[in-house]
């Protein structure tokens, strides 16, 4: 079978952005660089809490990901995304102040690291250390988004090591399923602690998971950091015409080792040379220099805005005071401190009975024969026997159901992008194809099986005149 | 008001909650065309639709974890296990996940897990778990085992609008075995509050879900005998209604934990270090308990019937007590 893959130029032709942008994808990039450094020399002197991990190298996954996204879109970050949470608009004493564990912290120092997030203003959602858990949660995220009517995308990372838990398979297929509006990168950084890929994965490229549920994957640099944001932004915007989910492999490398404790003895050394010739920052800095984007005064002008920034969220993180011990006893429940309320993009209405109320069928497309010719034969067969519209039972008061059958989750909307505008033309039409062999297709009555009162008498029925037949003869 | 099951009452708590608010949407296995394994949703599709109800792929994890995120963002999910049983299958999603999201960093997940549990149907090793103490031992969660409609009905609502996730457990044994009339009316009843089913003064028996029935029949039997046993339903084990418990003991000086869990690590004996710590000078006598043997649940009816605790093991366990 034919993987679906688009093995994407590291070039940055297709990228359209502005000055500003590229320069912002410098910014972040380096913004990320330099406060994970800071970190560094303070985990060296004993003030961060516990671990800390390593996004060098792999600033360009975090930050060209995460700018592709919109505001109002949804992420969720792993423990090196936390360019991305630049990107989202997190500050870096929000960084600090978790590694520190200070009482200023987004988490008041009830958890570390990238472990926090922001429901109201960032739509961020917090990991936690069990790999792979943020995929169904993201493909919750994203169906919810659709079903409020937001036209968001939900996003989130895994890594190669990740890629091979149980919640990565589930979730990515419940996903697929649901047809939901998610992008999954997985961030390919060859490493899961101290495993090679080759040990943890059989296939070439982890993209060709996405066979496996039908769903688009592609695979990109992950140290071009345009090449990422252009693969991500097209990503997203797939899936926000309703072509979701999608699946990118961003093929990158760990430059340190898992965590600071490690120093990576297993990593060939030709590795680290080859990957580090390739570093995200510095490619970029060539990039923005050859097409004259930038000048050295405007890479000087940045960089002493970065420098500015983290000397002053770092005197505040530091300057922080721990949180105050009786905290540990508090918000186990939400009593009421928070206010539940969702979103709604689309009118109530529609999801509320009798609105939303349906013929509570099956669609059957196929009867699952080998035969190359059994969708044929399934239609002759609806043809020849016309198909018993049951009304399903109304329950508990429930009004009488709709005859409408159970279409697949909200059709996407189209794009303003005239490509775009043609690619769901001709899929509405191979909708509206896939719709009418299905009105040709037998339905299974509600509730039908063995305990059925119906279907046994009319399995009585049949049995009775079929014993009568052989009576005669 | 025609007398519903038990059932029935889980049902019309759904519906109604659905009916209520547009935020609630239901996920689970079979739950949608099928009506679920128990029919518990019968007619939920054809009222709410697709959109609503959502059958899902035998994914416990990604159930779980997809909810999760309808939280987030303000959604109200229901989710069926198809049997209660298959919550370790999601064990990771519900403990690290959903219950430490709100004291990690202040984003509540209002979700309830519900699901058919408990034995004494022959279900088996995998069809008649009683996992709640996998759960007592998580920060975080709140846990509901109902033994009557009523209290189905309306601790099922209160877990829908609820901020936490709430495992909901429903002993498969009660569905279509207890009818009571509710009233007409809407009402909701209070998690975390025990109830008196029966007053008494001789000793106090404690027990939740399916044990109550049977802690009320042995508590007849002993009436006949002159012991006035008073039989106290937890409701909900989590939070524990630990001034419940503490009045009961202080007023009978006597405590039986009755419970269809495994012996071992079940409630009984937390509830036996909460009267330790809170009436120690009330008791008259030690602190007895009934439970399931250490066991996984056997499939064969005697074994099972070994297994089980019932009426006479109750009262046999009370007469001893009573003796102090």
């Amino acid at each position: 079978m034919h993987v679906a893959n688009s093995v994407k130029e590291t070039g940055t032709r297709a990228a359209k952005l502005t000055r500003e942008q590229y320069l912002d994808l410098y910014y972040y990039m380096q913004l990320n660089r330099q406060l994970e450094d800071r970190m560094v020399r303070l985990f060296r002197q004993n003030k961060i809490v516990g671990g800390l991990y390593s996004s060098l190298g792999q600033e360009a996954v975090s930050v060209g990901t995460a700018y592709a996204l919109e505001p109002k879109d949804w992420l969720a970050p792993m423990i090196r995304n936390i360019g991305a949470l630049l990107v989202k608009g997190f500050k870096p004493r929000d960084i600090f102040t978790q590694h520190m564990a200070k009482y200023t912290s987004p988490t008041f120092g009830k958890d570390g690291t990238s472990h926090f997030g922001d429901l109201k203003v960032h739509h961020t959602i917090s990991p936690i250390s069990m790999l792979g858990d943020l995929i169904p949660v993201m493909t919750g995220v994203a169906m919810a988004g659709r079903y409020l009517g937001q036209n968001i995308v939900a996003l989130t990372w895994i890594g190669d090591g990740g890629s091979s838990t149980g919640a990565f398979h589930e979730g990515l297929n419940f996903a697929a399923s649901q047809r939901a509006p998610f992008v999954l990168i997985v961030e390919n950084n060859q490493w899961a602690y101290s495993t090679p890929v080759a040990r943890q994965v059989p296939v070439k490229n982890l993209a060709d998971r996405a066979v496996a549920y039908g769903i688009t994957s592609k695979i990109t640099d992950g140290n071009d950091v345009v090449a990422v944001y252009t693969t991500t932004k097209e990503a997203v915007e797939e899936c926000r015409a309703g072509h979701g989910p999608v699946l990118i492999e961003v093929k990158t490398h760990r430059m340190k080792g898992h965590a600071q404790h490690d120093p990576a003895e297993y990593v060939p050394k030709e590795m680290v040379e080859y990957w580090k010739a390739r570093d995200p920052i510095a490619r970029y800095e060539k990039f923005l220099t050859e097409n004259k984007i930038w000048d050295a005064k405007t890479k000087s002008e940045i960089d002493t805005r970065i420098e500015a920034l983290l000397d002053e969220d770092q005197k505040f993180a530091e300057e922080s005071p721990l949180p105050p011990p009786e905290l540990a006893e508090q918000g186990v429940y939400c009593d009421g401190c928070h206010t539940i309320e969702a979103d709604w993009q689309r009118s109530k209405e529609e999801l509320t009975p009798p609105n939303c109320s349906v013929d509570a069928v099956w669609e059957v497309k196929s009867f699952g024969s080998l035969d190359p010719d059994a969708a044929a034969e399934m239609k002759a067969a609806a043809q020849a026997k016309q198909p018993q519209q049951l009304q399903a039972r109304p329950g508990n008061g429930a009004p009488p159901a709709r005859a409408e059958k159970i279409a697949p989750p909200t059709p996407p909307k189209a794009l303003s992008n005239p490509s775009a505008v043609k690619a769901a033309a001709e899929k509405t039409a191979a909708q509206e194809k896939d719709a009418l062999e299905t009105a040709a297709a037998l339905r299974v009555p509600f509730g039908r099986g063995p305990k059925d009162r119906a279907f046994r008498e009319e399995r009585a029925q049949k049995e009775k005149s079929r014993r009568g037949k052989r009576g005669r003869r | 008001m025609a007398a519903i099951t038990m059932l029935e009452g889980i049902r019309q708590a759904i519906f109604e909650e659905m009916d209520r608010d547009p935020a609630v949407v239901a996920l689970g296995e079979d739950i949608g065309v099928y009506g679920g394994a128990f029919k518990v949703t019968e007619g939920l599709l054809a009222r709410f639709g697709p959109e609503r109800v959502i059958d899902a792929p035998i994914s416990e994890t990604a159930i779980v974890g997809a909810a999760c995120g309808m939280g987030y963002l303000g959604l109200r999910p229901i989710v069926e296990m198809q049997f209660i049983d298959f919550i370790a299958c999601c064990f990771n999603q519900v403990t690290n996940f959903a219950a430490k999201s709100h004291y990690r960093w202040g984003a509540p997940v209002p979700m309830v897990l519900r699901g058919p549990s408990g034995g004494g149907v022959h279900g088996g090793p995998f069809h008649s778990a009683n996992p709640e103490m996998y759960f007592m031992h998580t920060p975080g969660l709140k846990i509901i085992y109902p033994s009557t409609a009523y209290d189905a009905k309306g601790l099922l609502k209160s877990a829908v609008r609820d901020n936490n996730p709430v495992l909901f457990f429903e002993h498969k044994y009660l569905y279509r075995r207890i009818k009571e009339e509710i009233p007409a009316e809407e009402y909701t009843v209070p998690i975390g509050k025990a109830v008196v089913r029966r007053e008494g003064k001789d000793l106090t028996i404690l027990s939740y879900a399916a044990m109550v029935h049977t802690s009320m029949e042995a508590a007849e039997m002993l009436a006949k005998e002159g012991i006035d046993a008073e039989v106290i339903d937890l409701r909900t084990l989590l939070p524990l209604d630990r001034d419940a418990i503490l009045a009961s003991v202080k007023k009978t000086n006597k405590l039986l934990i009755v419970h269809e869990d495994t012996r071992t690590g079940g409630i009984a004996g937390e509830i036996a270090a909460l009267v330790c710590e809170g009436a120690f000078e009330d008791l008259d006598g030690p602190i007895a308990r009934v439970t399931s043997l250490d066991t996984p649940v056997p499939y064969s009816p005697p074994l099972e019937e070994r297994f089980l605790p019932n009426a006479e093991k109750v009262a046999a366990a009370a007469r001893d007590l009573a003796k102090y």
